[in-house]
């Protein structure tokens, strides 16, 4: 059944069993250390949909943002993007249709080339067309992103955060990929220019035909864009459900804690205590069972010795199976 | 790499539409860089115009005129005005083709070193792991011998010349640039363009060049400026001992080895060339400080 979904509506990405060990120390007199940044993350994006994933800091997302951008492979599974594998595929074919934008906008346009030569970047390492469609193409793409002609002969030193982001995107869209990668794009942003960014997104998406994976530990960001949402804990999914099913009926502990650690913006309530306790264990050396299970409120002696699988939850209809709309969850009582 | 001695500097401070101007108007704030890009400008335009500024025949001698002295001694003359060495060849004219001698080495030796530091360094930084090993194997290799030693005994075995002296220091001096180079790339290495450009399939020699190497071209520039200093003094050690340019090329360290006999009772015939090879040096330091401020971003510049 699976080959013929593909066929009628390829996945825009598909992850499988994706893992990313990382070897840690090991010099003469130390042995090294194992790091599961990503652990067995499955998960199906469906075309032209924009897939949130949240979790703290440290939780492997972008390690996993690297792996499909091909910056570093996989140590097992695979990335499947329009159903083919990209592993060992030629960077250049894999950059035609997966483009990433970061986080840092002071960090991600080389300072020492105007913004005329960064947007035209990948046109002229891909030849596509002659130098001047691709000033053509340049123009056209700044004018979508909202910025003025003149910006193209600016250097990103002369930009606020906010139009450097719309660079950042307007390099990422100029060879119309399927897919993009936005790692926390909004987080070094002023709040004000947070939603700008994100409505531009938004329009860009719509305008394009893209599908985001949308990284993020912004959970109001989320809100306002994803579809649907994965949360990742430890280099885990944990749960995964459209945004409606995360945002009103979270089911695992961890994800509950997560909404409750939102802040409000009414002023006198102060930081929400979540009842985690301490912080997130040494991932170096995760939890045995249930990695969650130290910081679990509701945690029971079987949380420690068995770990629990992603499973779909039972009620979600074999309707909303097919359309990859099912929700899974990684807990014993869920 | 061309540019060592260019106000290429210019992009690090971001200023497009009036970048020229803002940049003049640091430079001509900053005395230090204004001083030594004159001295230096001046030089050059000396070392160039040699044949037409010098007085006499550098090389031209006349033993019925030894050691006559400077213009400001009782027995000088307008004819010498710096005097005669003990050959009877003009002094002046000696220093200006000097001048050459001591620019050229000092030049195309931070363009070999600078060529062959900077390459190491950039690898090392980049790749990190097994080729950063090897770079730093080698660079602590290199520190661990003494540069003149080295060139010493290297030149004695394949005989001094010009040529000899301008390869041997080119490749012995490489080791500031790798170490600059390096560290600067480390810090680039994870920048966010540089992952960009990966993520968009651009060759290798594109990223090195194009996204790495403007970046760091600031304190490698910085650093090729002290390398010319570095290397104009070792030339003149080694014409010095001997072992250098060979006479009767008219280097500065030669002019002073040759005058070593005499520096009690003419001291002039070693303070002259001194004294131009202070300047020389002065100069340059004075520009790669003043270029170092310039790039230092905030500028230092008072």
């Amino acid at each position: 059944m699976s080959s013929v979904a593909h066929h009628l509506d390829p996945l825009a990405l598909e992850l499988c069993a994706l893992s990313k060990t990382f070897k840690l120390g090991g010099g003469m007199l130390h042995k090294s250390r194992t790091l599961k940044a990503v652990n067995d993350v499955s998960l199906r994006v469906p075309r032209g949909q924009v897939m949130g994933l949240v979790g703290e800091s440290g939780c492997g997302k972008s390690t996993l943002a690297k792996m499909l951008l091909g910056l570093t492979p996989p140590s097992a599974g695979d990335v499947l993007i329009n159903g083919k594998a990209i592993v060992n595929a030629n960077q250049k074919a894999l950059a035609r249709h997966i483009q990433p934008i970061f986080q840092d906008p002071y960090s991600s346009l080389n300072p020492r080339q105007r913004i005329a030569q960064i947007v035209g970047l990948p046109l002229r390492i891909h030849g596509i067309g002659t130098s001047k469609e691709q000033a053509v193409k340049v123009e056209e793409m700044l004018d979508m992103v909202g910025l003025p002609k003149r910006a193209a002969q600016q250097y990103p030193g002369q930009m606020s955060g906010g139009q450097r982001q719309r660079v950042a995107i307007a390099r990422a869209l100029i060879m119309r990929p399927d897919l993009v990668i936005c790692d926390e794009p909004t987080s070094a942003l002023d709040v004000s220019v947070q939603a700008q960014i994100l409505n531009l997104l938004l329009d860009l998406k719509d305008e394009f035909g893209l599908t985001y994976l949308f990284i993020s530990h912004d959970l109001a960001v989320v809100e306002h864009l994803a579809d649907r949402l994965a949360v990742m804990y430890l280099g885990q999914i944990v749960e995964e459900g459209t945004r409606e099913q995360i945002f009103t009926a979270p089911r695992h502990p961890y994800t509950q804690a997560l909404l409750a650690s939102a802040l409000t913006p009414e002023p006198g309530l102060g930081v929400p205590d979540i009842g985690l306790g301490a912080g997130q264990p040494d991932p170096t050396q995760p939890p045995s069972g249930c990695a969650f299970h130290p910081r679990c409120p509701v945690a029971q002696p079987t949380c420690s010795q068995q770990a629990p699988t992603l499973s779909a939850i039972a009620q979600t209809s074999d309707q909303a199976t097919r359309q990859g709309n099912q929700a899974r969850v990684a807990c014993h009582f869920a | 790499m061309a540019n060592i001695l260019s106000p290429q500097v210019a992009a690090e401070q971001p200023l497009a539409a009036t970048w020229q101007s803002r940049l003049f108007r640091s430079t001509l704030n900053n005395r230090s860089l204004t001083i030594g890009l004159l001295i230096i400008t001046s030089l050059g335009v000396v070392a160039l115009l040699a044949p037409w500024l010098a007085p006499h025949d550098p090389y031209l001698q006349n033993t019925a005129n030894r050691m006559v002295p400077p213009f400001w001694h009782d027995t000088g003359s307008w004819t010498h005005p710096l005097g005669t060495d003990r050959l009877g060849r003009d002094y002046l004219s000696r220093l200006i083709y000097g001048t050459r001698i001591s620019l050229f080495i000092g030049i195309v030796v931070a363009l070999i070193s600078g060529l062959i530091g900077t390459t190491l360094g950039v690898l090392a930084g980049y790749f990190g792991g097994r080729v950063d090993a090897v770079v730093s194997y080698l660079l602590t290799t290199r520190l661990a011998m003494p540069v003149v030693l080295v060139a010493l005994a290297m030149a004695s075995l394949i005989g001094g010349s010009m040529l000899t002296v301008t390869l041997l220091l080119g490749l012995l001096l490489w080791d500031r640039f790798a170490v600059v180079a390096r560290s600067a790339t480390q810090q680039l290495r994870d920048a966010e363009y540089i992952q960009a450009a990966q993520a968009l399939g651009c060759p290798l020699h594109y990223i090195l060049l194009r996204e790495v190497l403007p970046n760091i071209a600031g304190a490698l520039i910085v650093v090729a400026t002290l390398e010319v200093a570095n290397a104009i003094l070792l030339e003149a050690t080694l014409s010095f001992l001997g072992m250098g340019v060979q006479p009767p090329s008219p280097s500065w360290g030669l002019m002073i080895a040759e005058g070593k006999a005499y520096m009690f009772f003419q001291p002039w015939v070693i303070t002259i060339p001194g004294s131009a090879l202070f300047v020389l040096v002065l100069a340059i330091n004075l520009l790669g400080d003043g270029l170092r401020d310039l790039s230092a971003p905030g500028g230092r510049n008072e």
